[in-house]
């Protein structure tokens, strides 16, 4: 069925049991973003140290699309350097304008591959870019403190 | 004597019910809330402007000229009848949006001395029920005025709370602005109360009637309203055109609110003269062919009869709301009874957000609304992120609401709730 390419069972396991779901209390840099369509909202830290990430945690509501990203993104970007973990960023953004034509590199994005097939539903490609959107504004706030 | 009503046989009026949804499964549009689907009557309508009578209404000597003006002046007439008004009192706009920032913007452009002016202490009264398109204009307008915006708010099952009606809309209340029905949870709000309150403080009233006029009759004089706007998308018309009613009297002390070409009597350098409504607010080359198509779609609506329409959603609304009453893990949001309620049905299920819930009903050919509707302050009061949410038209029947019931049990099976 069509829509096995978009919920793979590791999105509805993230969505079931999401990963760094409960704020940290030290962090370089906190973020609130909303997807002012359909009204998810996520709060996001990141603690950014000596250029690594040193942690991200987050709370919010949303879709099991948007819920499932965040998860994944958090996990995997703890321990990256900046660098590191903003080119991880891109790589998943070019996969999400894909439209379906790219698999994602699984030595790159991890568990985020699961989410290639959002690329094909349109409208769900901003509910799996919220959390690294959200990320990418964290981190990038950070470096500017 | 109960009319038929088949919508199998109105199905065949629009072609998009032909198209083969995702998974190769028919079309089941419950979204009509959103904007309803178009007859062959309102595309050839559109078709038949462009390839007979196309020219600019109101100018030129030329045969096309006077067709089309002849068509444009005749689709007001056409409005004008389906909601008992006077043909000089219906103004078409863009939208229905356009229509309600077309009162807003004229009431904030009035001179000190208008009635319609608003300064600190005067009171704007909306209610929690209400799309974005009917609180922001006011809630923008009370900041550039300094006037004071307030809210009725709802009960639990989402009724509007008039209990403290005296209060609410106090004795410095100028614009009493609210929806007709909520295209959330379906509610149908109880005008006399408001508008007689509304007129004893001497303030006017506003109706948001997008839900409402494409569902069941509107007589603007019985309801004793000043102003409505309505969209004619939602009424199987074209997009890009709504309507903007308001009482003569009133349209004629009005500031426009957009100026330019057609809307004048007469213009030197410096000064202008208005032209009288509803030319005054029809600035530019009007939406001709929208206009016109949705006086056909108007047509349509009164052939079939809006006392018929309402008959139907009503009860389809009462199968659907009995089907939904037998299912576990999920929610209606709204009135349960189907009293003073229209053919909207907002849900939640237990364990899988909205958006989901969608998507596994496109997956089905069901295509319904999800998330907050245009309405986040609703949401809030509600403390849901969002609903999914089916509406119901003409079209559709109990097959159509079987086919939901049954896809929405494919999506708790699909999430495993």
């Amino acid at each position: 069925m069509e829509l096995d390419s978009l919920y793979q069972e590791v999105i509805l396991d993230h969505y079931k049991n999401p990963l760094r779901k409960k704020l940290e209390p030290n962090y370089s840099a906190q973020v609130h973003h909303v997807n002012p369509s359909c009204g998810d909202e996520i709060t996001l830290n990141v603690d950014v140290v000596e250029g690594k990430v040193k942690s991200v945690s987050w709370e919010g509501v949303g879709c099991s699309i948007s819920q499932a990203s965040t998860s994944i993104v958090s996990d995997l970007m703890i321990g990256k350097s900046v660098d590191d973990a903003l080119s991880t960023v891109d790589a998943f953004s070019k996969l999400m304008s894909s439209k379906g034509t790219e698999a994602g590199d699984e030595n790159i994005l991890e568990d985020g591959v699961a989410l290639a097939g959002v690329s094909k539903f349109p409208a769900r490609i901003k509910c799996a870019l919220l959390g690294w959107m959200a990320f990418k504004d964290a981190t990038l706030q950070s470096l500017n403190k | 004597m109960k009319q038929m009503f088949t919508p199998a046989k109105i199905k065949e009026d629009f072609p998009i019910f032909k198209k083969v949804m995702r998974g190769g499964n028919r079309l089941v549009y419950l979204d009509s809330g959103a904007t309803s689907q178009k007859p062959f009557a309102v595309l050839d309508a559109e078709r038949d402007f462009y390839e007979n009578h196309n020219a600019a209404v109101h100018r030129g000597a030329h045969l096309l000229a006077e067709e089309a003006s002849l068509a444009y002046e005749g689709a007001r007439e056409v409005l004008a009848e389906f909601i008992n008004a006077q043909s000089d009192e219906v103004i078409f706009t863009k939208s229905a949006t356009e229509s309600i920032n077309a009162i807003a913007y004229s009431f904030g452009n009035s001179l000190p001395n208008s009635r319609f002016a608003l300064k600190p202490g005067d009171r704007i009264v909306v209610s929690e029920l209400e799309h974005h398109a009917n609180l922001i204009p006011w809630q923008q307008l009370a900041k550039r005025t300094g006037a004071e915006l307030v809210w009725f708010s709802i009960d639990d099952d989402g009724r509007l709370d008039l209990s403290d009606i005296k209060n609410v809309i106090s004795e410095t209340t100028k614009i009493v602005a609210i929806t007709h029905q909520s295209n959330v949870l379906g509610t149908i709000v109880p005008l006399d109360s408001i508008v007689d309150r509304a007129h004893a403080v001497g303030a006017v009233v506003v109706l948001d009637a997008c839900q409402s006029a494409p569902h069941f009759a509107i007589d603007v004089k019985t309801l004793g309203i000043d102003f409505l706007a309505f969209s004619g998308h939602k009424a199987l018309g074209p997009t890009g055109v709504g309507i903007l009613w308001g009482r003569a009297q009133y349209l004629n002390e009005m500031e426009p609110f957009l100026t330019g070409g057609s809307m004048i009597e007469s213009v030197t350098m410096t000064e202008a003269k208005w032209a009288p409504a509803p030319k005054k607010f029809e600035a530019g080359v009007p939406n001709m062919a929208q206009a016109i198509g949705l006086a056909a779609a108007v047509k349509y609506l009164t052939k079939l009869g809006m006392n018929n329409v309402a008959q139907h959603e009503r009860e389809l609304t009462a199968y659907a709301l009995d089907k939904f009453a037998a299912l576990q893990g999920v929610k209606v949001i709204g009135p349960k009874d189907n009293v003073n309620r229209g053919s909207v049905i907002s849900f939640t299920m237990d364990g899988i957000h909205p958006h989901d819930v969608g998507q596994v009903l496109d997956q089905y050919g069901v295509a319904v609304r999800t998330g907050h509707h245009c309405a986040w302050p609703l949401m809030k009061k509600l403390g849901l992120v969002g609903t999914t949410r089916a509406s119901f038209y003409i079209y559709n029947d109990e097959a159509d609401v079987d086919a939901l019931i049954a896809s929405i049990g494919e999506a708790q099976k699909y999430f495993k709730v």
